[in-house]
């Protein structure tokens, strides 16, 4: 089976500062990985590398997406190819309303599937039986795009679009981060909701306690630009009980 | 004469006019140059009476003791006066639309402008002004059982002299100022419009404005007279050709609102702006003013500026009788060299007047971009009040987006609120929005439509979608 995302002994740097040292990942459709590790370690360089955003420099490696160069495509290209990201601080656009936003980007997705795009009437839809499940106030469609969001349904408006777009590789960056119990519980559902085995989840986290919701296939543990551990769901609760300490002292690990 | 003025009127006149009015009358196209000659010509070609001569002869004496004025924040060569053409005008004379010159109609198809009436944009009279003559005026005669008179200014002056005596320069006087008073000379056409007493003009009025052959100013004078209890919605919408010569574009529009009267003027302008490295492109020059001269009345005056290398105009409102309103929504763009000064004065004169200023302005590439406002309350202007929005948003960091908001309240009693905010358009947004599928074009138009979103909603329908796009045109390779 061919993997959905292959990434080869990635060196990644912004401001001329190196971040990632000779990161090896391989991802297959239909798995979940978490990608843990200290701060600075490189995790959310990872995720919007993947995204796309030029502020950080490739300087050598591959990453290949459902068989493509992905350095070769542009950002829009890799979201409407079925690239998400979540975003950790998702950004304020005043005057767009949420609506709008979402029935754009929903339409520019469709449209190239091939799909006729939705009228205002299915739209609205369509977006309403997902917000509900998200226990999303409706209100939130007429306001300026996450514009005096609180920080809870900023993060729920990301799983929201995610919800909306389906897309084939969702990048999770610290979704978790500033979520109450509550709000990490429907987040964590909303992202259970969408595992299959077309779907593909990164998610990053400084935390176990996401990940005893959504419950990962692999966990690797990012230090220094490089995954230096991976195991499975207990590696994640082993960080948990010891910290990232025992991790600083071991050796990378292979592809 | 004092030196001082010797030397203005040297400037003026720098070069020795060689042609006498007469012969000027036998051409179609004035050689360049301005002179009392000149004057006297236009109005002769134009079969003027007497009184409009000497209107525009006192005009032309006074403009030659004016300096230019520097103050605007813009920056331009000087302007060559003499170095222009004052008259052109198509070769034949037309008394119906079938005359026009077919590459005219072409010129007019091109522009969108559809001259048979059964083409014309449902329900949309149409003045095409071409270089300095009115080609066709439609809908004249369904209007006039209305009572409504929208024509050309050229035929005013012909067929209500009366109208035109009384109202031309009562808002802007050709003293007004150094662009205002060189229009008094030599305007060269315009619009006129007039609406009476409780009548609701039931179409929406509008203009077509091109500038056509090389070193033709334009000149536009345009007159709307709105009687007690009456409406109109007039639009103004500007195209020019691509051109390596500045060419200046120095109108006057005034407007009087009596008793209760509603007048909507809104202007989509997208002028030749110049080139990338700010070569060529129109100089917009031009003054614009109303009064609500009566109870109760009311103006409005909304704009997208996009064109033009250099823009300077404050749509302003005196706001004379009681309750009148006065409203400015704009949306100025500066992108790659232009350069705009722009922006309204609201003179409050009347008892309980109230004003509206919201100004978007959007500066991409290395341009520059100044709101310059005025809210000024007299002493006797008792419960006025005035609410100012000016929002500038920059689009990378080579641009400048500045803002020169002036208040002057002379009344203990007066509101007045004034909020302004400055923004970018960072690299946040416009990745937030491709991440999600958007290119980067639609994502710079879905932001930029959202932050001007309050000024297109006070658009009329069809201008509001060509705004839009015209916004998107504009803003084509700006971040980066």
């Amino acid at each position: 089976m061919k993997p959905l995302l292959q990434i080869s002994d990635l060196y990644v740097s912004i401001a001329g500062n190196a971040i990632l040292n000779g990161l090896n990942l391989t991802i297959n459709s239909g798995e979940v990985h978490a990608i843990m590790g200290p701060n600075g370690s490189g995790k959310s360089t990872l995720a919007n590398v993947i995204a796309g955003r030029k502020e950080y420099v490739v300087e050598s490696g591959t990453i290949t997406y459902n068989g493509r160069d992905l350095f070769s495509m542009e950002v829009d290209e890799r979201a409407l190819e079925g690239i998400f990201l979540a975003f950790q601080y998702p950004i304020e656009i005043p005057g767009v309303s949420n609506s709008n936003f979402l029935k754009s980007t929903i339409n520019v997705h469709r449209v190239h599937q091939g799909l006729p795009e939705l009228n205002s009437l299915e739209m609205l839809k369509f977006i309403r039986s997902k917000m509900s499940s998200l226990e999303m106030d409706a209100e939130l469609l007429k306001r300026s795009l996450n514009d005096g969001f609180s920080g809870g349904e900023k993060k729920r408006n990301e799983i929201l679009q995610m919800t909306l777009l389906e897309p084939k590789l969702a990048i999770l960056d610290e979704t978790d981060s500033g979520l109450d119990i509550d709000a990490l519980r429907i987040v964590a559902d909303g992202v259970n909701h969408l595992r299959s085995p077309e779907r593909s989840f990164i998610v990053v986290t400084h935390y176990q306690r996401l990940l005893a919701h959504i419950v990962p296939d692999f966990v690797h543990v990012l230090s220094n630009g490089r995954i230096v551990a991976t195991g499975d769901k207990s590696l994640a609760l082993k960080l948990e009980e010891e910290g990232y300490d025992w991790i600083r002292e071991s050796p990378p690990v292979p592809a | 004469m004092s030196d001082d003025s010797m030397q203005t009127l040297e400037v003026h006149t720098q070069t020795e006019y060689k042609y006498g009015w007469s012969t000027l009358l036998d051409m179609d196209t004035f050689p360049k140059g301005l002179s009392e000659e000149t004057v006297r010509a236009i109005s002769l070609k134009k079969e003027e009476p007497e009184w409009l001569l000497e209107w525009r002869l006192k005009a032309y004496r006074h403009w030659l003791t004016m300096k230019e004025p520097t103050w605007a924040n813009v920056h331009y060569p000087a302007i060559n006066y003499q170095d222009i053409i004052y008259f052109a005008a198509p070769k034949k004379k037309l008394n119906s639309i079938d005359e026009a010159d077919p590459e005219l109609i072409k010129m007019f198809d091109k522009l969108g402008v559809p001259l048979e009436e059964r083409k014309i944009l449902a329900g949309v009279a149409v003045d095409a002004v071409v270089d300095s003559v009115s080609v066709t005026t439609t809908f004249k005669k369904e209007l006039s059982t209305l009572g409504i008179i929208f024509c050309s200014f050229s035929e005013a002056v012909k067929e209500h002299p009366e109208l035109v005596k009384k109202y031309l320069g009562s808002v802007v006087p050709y003293t007004d100022n150094f662009f205002a008073t060189l229009n008094s000379a030599v305007f060269s056409d315009g619009s006129f419009c007039f609406i009476p007493p409780g009548v609701r003009c039931p179409m929406e009025l509008s203009t077509y404005f091109r500038i056509n052959a090389a070193n033709t100013g334009q000149f536009e004078r345009t007159l709307i007279i709105a009687e007690k209890g009456s409406y109109v919605s007039y639009l103004e919408g500007c195209t020019a050709p691509m051109r390596d010569e500045n060419q200046l574009h120095a109108a006057v529009v005034e407007i009087i609102a009596m008793d209760e009267a509603f007048v909507k003027y809104s202007t989509v302008q997208n002028w030749y702006p110049g080139d990338k490295e700010g070569k060529g492109g129109i100089y917009n020059f031009v003054t614009k003013r109303g009064i609500c001269a009566g109870y109760k009345s009311k103006i409005t005056w909304t704009q997208v500026e996009t064109g033009s290398a250099i823009t300077w105009k404050y749509p302003s409102v005196i706001l004379k009788g009681d309750e009148s309103v006065g409203e400015f929504y704009s949306v100025a763009v500066t992108n790659n060299r232009q350069q705009a000064d722009t922006g309204t004065k609201m003179l409050h004169i009347g008892k309980n007047t109230k004003s509206t200023i919201i100004s978007k302005g959007i500066s991409a590439g290395y341009s520059n971009n100044s709101y310059r406002g005025l809210v000024k309350i007299g002493k006797r202007a008792d419960g006025a009040q005035n609410f100012s929005q000016c929002d500038s948003l920059l689009m990378g960091d080579k641009c400048g987006a500045h803002t020169f908001p002036y208040l002057e309240v002379d009344n203990p009693n007066a509101r007045v609120e004034h909020e302004a905010t400055t923004s970018k358009i960072g690299e946040d947004q416009l990745f937030y929005c491709k991440q999600r599928g958007l290119s980067e074009e639609d994502a710079i138009n879905m932001i930029v439509n959202g932050y001007c979103k309050e000024v297109f909603n006070e658009l009329p329908m069809e201008f509001a979608v060509e705004a839009q796009k015209l916004l998107a045109i504009s803003l084509e390779g700006s971040v980066g």
